[in-house]
């Protein structure tokens, strides 16, 4: 019996075991909606802006693992979403998105709504394909499922004409998927494993720097095992929170440009660095030339590309993490005789006494919110417990400092791409995909405003979403860097005047808004908002302008040239002594 | 340093703009490109001649497989093998010229594919020295019109030191 292309797609997708998509209608992809108008099985969340629509289905993909999906029409709809396929491109999230398209005859002919979508999305998506005969809509889609989440993940998009969806075809599923190009190393090769576990063995002073491929990989247990067996400190770059639990005695928090000092220090006099699913952003390494200096280098990647891009490697182990590290582990248990605790022991000694040196601080104040409060009272109230999803800026790092990830697939925030207004639409995702959990977006009052129309989906749905804002009336991270590099020349980051009530706003959407301006008020109206079970609720935190974020190393810089709190202080002392 | 690259494809559509895209995209330097099919018609070769030090060169091989319409990609650095170019060049010598011209395209190999009244129409197919070095002594002559392939290669038999950049590194 033939099915029509929109029936055979919505078969495609339950074969893959899809639930829920996110999506936006238009011409073009009416008969697609058509057929959900009766679906059971495969559910669309309809967003309000399609840039939503695709954070949504990143958020509920790295929340749950699994592969998240996303419809929305041809032209400005397949435009929106390019912000939102960039920021999966950039943090390898496996996200397949379909696109509706001018009928296959006005393709090119500058049609109604025609956007070459697969030209504009080329580089940001790990792979796309425009579909040119209903015959092959099954195996493209299962190809596109295949590819989004094998290998190094990524999002790959699908160009649908609308005689595509309107045409139809005997439904076949293809029952094996096999790509003659494409074959990912899954298996680290032996030579290189032992070589590892040898440089392992010899190390003095080893660290551990675990990014977003330990997630990817599924290799958080993997990872732990390891660092406590062979008694290896670990630090993450903001991918890797969660992949290594952030309480543990070996963990040394973030490192990089607000990474903590022990970290960044520990790294700058380590005799071996681990690079285990990074591609050593500048983000993280500074001044290139002068990280790391003591250190052989040794990086486990499945993506080839992303070793010796950035850093030289003296030893690289392409292969699933997951897989690498087991084969490390068993080789490393065989060497009996070592005594790690021997060997370790001055080195662990040397990173508590940083710790205890400079650990993570801030001020607290009595009369005003510091935003590194709130966030510290957001993991007591939650325990550790909640999915954190953040938008950029000063609130993306003072959450990636002050709570702690003891999970994977709890920290969601846009690392790559550094993108404002992930957040929420992430967290609706993240709602989506985990019911059960709690669900924080820590927002600054700049982003927020760049997908705020999301609130409908999250009221809609029900969905307990919890969006605290750390309002400081400026787009605060750019306003830190004026301050500091600037001459305090505030340039159009100033927000507080056009902001809008943020409690105010989620009323109207009917959503629930609290607000708190002293300290006091913090805790409760968290636990206040703990109680809200079936509709979204905005936290509006007024928090002190001019908190920055700290520890800091100037772009440009290497990572152990860190600016701190106090020293500033110093600066600014020493400035009005001098006037 | 310059690389001549060959880069089996799936001949699809789109697959010559995903390959230039990531050079351009990636700020990665092309000398020369050419494609053409294979003798199975679904893939494609392309040869590519870019420069670069060894990190970029590297980065080049393992960017262009992980393309995931790439089958295969071969630098011929580390390859013997043997390259070839062909140029189209049509010349308007005077008169008192044209044996001369004839006497160099002979000496070269060349052939003489088109004339007209005033002109010739050499295709000349070699390696680039003797590329370059016929396009100097014709210069003179004043050159009308100029066409390149661009360069192929191929590996010679047996001597290979195969080195497949699919592999780890
Ligand atoms: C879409 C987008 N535009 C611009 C930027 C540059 N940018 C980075 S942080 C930032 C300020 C963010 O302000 P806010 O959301 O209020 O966060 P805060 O730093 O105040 O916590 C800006 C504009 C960006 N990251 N993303
Ligand atoms: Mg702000």
């Amino acid at each position: 019996m033939k099915k029509s292309g929109a029936e055979i797609l919505i078969e495609c997708l339950k074969k893959e075991g899809v639930k829920h998509i996110f999506g936006y209608p238009g011409g073009v992809v009416l008969n697609i909606f058509d057929i959900l108008y009766d679906e059971k099985d495969v559910q669309l969340f309809l967003t309000r802006h399609e840039q939503g629509a695709i954070h949504a289905a990143d958020g509920y993909a790295r929340a749950s693992g699994k592969v998240g999906v996303a419809i929305v029409t041809s032209g400005p709809g397949a435009t929106n979403t390019v912000t939102g396929i960039a920021t999966a491109s950039m943090d390898s999230i496996p996200i397949v998105v379909f696109s509706g398209q001018v009928p296959t005859l006005l393709i090119g002919n500058d049609a109604f709504q025609e956007a070459d979508i697969v030209g504009i999305t080329r580089p940001c998506t790990k792979h796309n394909f425009l579909v040119k005969d209903v015959k092959d809509l099954a195996q493209t889609v299962r190809e596109a499922f295949h590819i989004a989440s094998t290998g190094r993940p990524g999002p790959v998009l699908i160009d649908l004409p609308k005689d595509i969806t309107a045409g139809s075809t005997e439904f076949v599923w293809p029952d094996e998927v096999k790509i003659r190009s494409y074959n990912p190393t899954y298996q680290g090769n032996k030579y290189m494993i032992n070589q590892a576990v040898q440089m392992i063995a010899q190390a003095k002073k080893p660290v551990i720097m675990a990014g977003g491929g330990v997630i990817l990989s599924g290799a958080a247990k993997e990872l732990k095992e390891l660092a406590e067996l062979a008694k290896i400190p670990v630090t993450m770059t903001l991918m890797g929170l969660g992949g290594f639990p952030g309480t543990n005695k070996l963990s040394m928090g973030m490192l990089g440009m607000h990474g903590t000092y022990y970290a960044n220090t520990a790294v700058q006099n380590a005799d071996l660095l681990i690079g285990i699913g990074v591609r050593f952003d500048d983000r993280v390494t500074g001044r290139t030339e002068a990280f790391a200096p003591h250190a052989k280098i040794m990086q486990i990647d499945i993506d080839p590309t992303s070793i010796r891009k950035n850093v030289r490697v003296d030893l690289p182990v392409v292969g699933d993490v997951k897989n690498v590290l087991r084969d490390i582990i068993k080789a490393t248990k065989e060497l009996k005789e070592q005594q790690w605790g021997a060997i370790r022991n001055a080195w662990l000694k040397q990173i508590e006494k940083w710790k205890e040196e400079r650990p993570l601080t801030y001020r607290f104040d009595k009369n005003i919110i510091k935003p590194e409060f709130v966030v510290e009272k957001i993991y007591e109230v939650t325990k550790g417990e909640a999915i954190i999803c953040t938008e950029v800026g000063q609130n993306q790092m003072w959450a990636a400092q002050f709570y702690k990830y003891d999970y994977p697939r709890r920290w969601l925030s846009s690392g790559g791409l550094g993108t404002m207004g992930y957040g929420f639409p992430a967290a609706i995702g993240a709602q989506l995909a985990c019911p059960d959990k709690i669900v924080f977006d820590i927002a600054g009052d700049g982003s927020i405003q760049m997908n705020i129309q999301e609130l409908a989906t999250a009221v809609i749905n029900k969905l307990p979403v919890k969006v605290a804002i750390l309002n400081n009336g400026y787009l605060g991270m750019v306003r830190q860097w004026q301050e500091l590099f600037f001459k305090e020349r505030y340039s159009h980051t100033h927000l507080e005047s056009g902001n809008p009530d943020f409690v105010k706003v989620a009323e109207a959407y009917g959503a629930v808004g609290l607000r708190a301006t002293k300290p006091e008020e913090v805790e409760p109206i968290i636990k206040e908002s703990l109680k809200i079970k079936n509709r979204p609720v905005f936290l509006d935190f007024i928090v002190d302008w001019k908190e920055k974020v700290y520890p800091m190393v100037p772009a440009g810089a290497s990572i152990d040239e860190m600016i701190f709190e106090e020293e500033e202080k110093k600066e600014e002392k020493k400035l009005k002594a001098v006037k | 340093m310059r690389h001549t690259i060959s880069v089996l494809v799936e001949n699809k559509f789109g697959v010559l703009s995903r390959v230039s895209g990531l050079f351009s995209g990636r700020g990665y330097n092309i000398e020369s490109l050419s494609v053409g099919e294979t003798i199975d018609p679904a893939i494609s070769i392309m040869t590519i001649v870019t420069t670069g030090d060894d990190l970029v060169v590297e980065q080049i091989t393992k960017q262009l497989n992980k393309l995931i319409d790439v089958i295969k990609v071969v630098d011929f650095m580390e390859i013997d093998h043997v390259e070839r170019e062909m140029v189209l060049i049509k010349v308007a010598p005077r008169k008192d010229d044209k044996t001369e011209v004839l006497q160099l395209t002979e000496i070269f190999r060349g052939r003489i594919v088109d004339s007209g009244p005033s002109t010739y129409t050499i295709e000349i197919t070699g390696n680039e020295g003797k590329i370059n070095a016929f396009i100097e002594l014709i210069k003179p002559f004043g050159i009308k019109e100029f066409v390149r392939t661009g360069k192929v290669a191929i590996a010679r038999e047996g001597l290979k030191k195969a080195k497949q950049t699919r592999e780890a590194s």
